[in-house]
């Protein structure tokens, strides 16, 4: 069963529609990148979600059914927002402790969890203290303290160090692999390059792509060749279509064996001529470039 | 319910601020009837009458409703403050039992406290003052008035957090209708001005306390016209609760 489906959502602040028309999926047993620049409407979504913002129109299904509807919410989805977002002056401990006892999780759990994420020894520990990556690590704890199917989390790598970021890619690996469906945001095409299946990408709140990493990088960026030579600027005067750079030549329209016939054919020595795939970063960019909200 | 209630007592329990206000509600109580009840052991000539020593006894209840209140509102406005509201809404994504359960776990908590500290207090303030003659139906209903008075108190500052979510704004606009407007109101002109002041918040709820009665209300009549103002309170952020996005 569909884990999360959005049909035409909708979100609007005053004037500003935050999310457009947005409908897609998220299937379980894979990690589904949620994908977009800061302000893209993200965060607007996923709080949707987890009918914390309602929505302006469309809806917003979790496991078939709206989130409020949920019986145990936390034992069937599991959320890191805002790892910050907690009590200060309350232990690790009792923190997780007042969640689990408000969906009927056994108190043993707490322990467990907090074995899981690594915070055992802090467990007694005022939360305010915390680091970043700790505070990141007791998030993530909550989230899966009901051994939820369906896992969300929103950034979860901001600010953290490439330990903790390793940590967090392992995590949500495993996680899949276990069946679960995990939807995670970024606003990082190399962070979702090395841990999504899927990818869900938006840009000023509409849907961009819907599409899985590979056709991903196929469908939306063109490769090209990278011609180099002592004398580029007969190349470039041979070629014509051409896009001419200080050091190189950039060739989307003919192939590496056409480019070398025709230099061949003219006598230009060549010194390189490479066919350059197209990255997930640059396929990403090229999609998101008019979506940006703050462009600098 | 009984999770979310559970859940609710985990959370009050486990910050201090929450013993803090209960230990100054408490300090106020049995402090101030101590102090008065000295002075006026000291000063009179002859000991006071026994329904004036409880009332003196009391005293403490004007700081310690403001403690309370303030107790109150920090149960729903620190979750907005931290943004721990959205890891309790996702949990209770039913926002009124989530409310519910802040309304019963806190209001267990405060009658605990706050009768015991009205009991200390008039008992402090006895054995003090030694007045010549008690009756104990009095000291009853002052205990109890009192005790269900600052736990109201309380309950007026949790609608209100619910209702204004930033601290310093629900803390103000509770220590005006606590203790900042009602006496204003006893200067409004004419009969209305004299309504108006009778059923005006704590001007209502203050009568159980001392078991007066004002023109048109007795001592529990005006705690329940008290009650009405707190629930509109509670009532007003129940809705806003709901339709906000959180």
């Amino acid at each position: 069963m569909t884990a999360i489906r959005a049909t035409n959502l909708s979100k609007r602040y005053g004037r500003t529609l935050a999310v457009a028309d947005l409908s897609f999926d998220v299937e379980p047993g894979q990690v589904t990148g949620f994908l977009g620049p800061n302000g893209a409407g993200k965060s607007t979504t996923m709080r949707m979600i987890l009918g914390l913002d309602r929505p302006s129109g469309g809806s917003v299904l979790v496991d078939g059914r709206p989130y409020e509807e949920l019986r145990h919410p936390l034992r069937k989805v599991g959320a890191l927002l805002d790892a910050k977002a907690v009590h200060g002056g309350r232990s690790a401990r009792n923190h997780l402790l007042a969640i689990a006892q408000s969906n009927g999780i056994p108190a043993a759990r707490v322990a467990e969890v907090l074995e899981t994420v690594g915070l055992t020894a802090v467990a007694g520990r005022r939360i305010g203290g915390f680091s970043l990556g700790m505070a990141q690590r007791l998030g993530i704890a909550a989230a899966l303290l009901g051994d939820p199917e369906i896992l969300l989390f929103d950034e979860p790598v901001n600010g953290l160090d490439p330990d903790g970021i390793l940590w967090i890619r392992t995590l949500m690996r495993k996680l899949a692999a276990e069946g679960r469906a995990v939807f995670v945001s970024s606003h990082l095409m190399s962070e979702m390059a090395q841990t999504a299946d899927h990818l869900v990408v938006i840009g000023k709140g509409r849907l961009i792509a819907d599409t899985s990493v590979r056709e991903f990088i196929g469908r939306s960026s063109q490769g090209f060749v990278r011609v180099r030579s002592p004398r580029l600027a007969e190349m470039a005067e041979l070629i014509k279509i051409g896009e001419l750079y200080p050091d190189h030549l950039r060739v989307t329209a003919m192939t590496p064996l056409e480019i070398g016939t025709l230099a061949a054919r003219a006598g230009i020595p060549l010194e390189e001529l490479t066919y350059v795939q197209p990255s997930l970063e640059a396929a990403y960019m090229e999609l998101t470039k008019d979506s940006l909200e703050f462009t600098s | 319910m009984i999770d979310i209630i559970r859940s609710e007592w985990t959370k009050i329990r486990s910050v201090r601020s929450t013993v803090w206000t209960l230990a100054v509600t408490a300090l106020l109580m049995l402090g101030l009837s101590a102090l008065l009840g000295a002075t006026a052991a000291n000063s009179a000539d002859e000991p006071m009458p026994g329904h004036e020593a409880v009332a003196m006894s009391l005293a403490g209840g004007m700081f310690a409703s403001l403690s309370m209140a303030a107790l109150g509102v920090l149960v729903i406005s620190s979750e907005y403050r931290t943004g721990g509201i959205r890891t309790s809404l996702m949990a209770v994504p039913r926002r009124l039992r989530l409310l519910t359960g802040k309304l019963v776990v806190f209001t267990a908590v405060a009658l605990v406290v706050c009768l015991a500290a009205s009991a200390g207090a008039i008992g402090i303030g006895l054995a003090i003052s030694r007045p010549p003659s008690v009756e104990m139906a009095e000291v009853a209903r002052a205990t109890l008035g009192c005790g269900l008075y600052l736990t109201a108190c309380g309950l007026f500052g949790l609608g209100l957090g619910t209702l204004v979510r930033h601290t310093p704004g629900a803390i103000v606009s509770a220590v005006a209708l606590i203790l900042v407007l009602p006496p204003l109101t006893n200067q409004l002109p004419g009969e209305w001005g004299g309504v108006v002041a009778e059923f005006f918040t704590t001007n209502a709820g203050t009568l159980v306390i001392f078991g007066r009665s004002g023109e048109y209300l007795g001592p529990w009549s005006g705690f329940g016209v008290y009650l009405a103002w707190i629930a509109v309170a509670v009532a007003a952020g129940a809705i806003l609760l709901r339709r906000r996005d959180a």
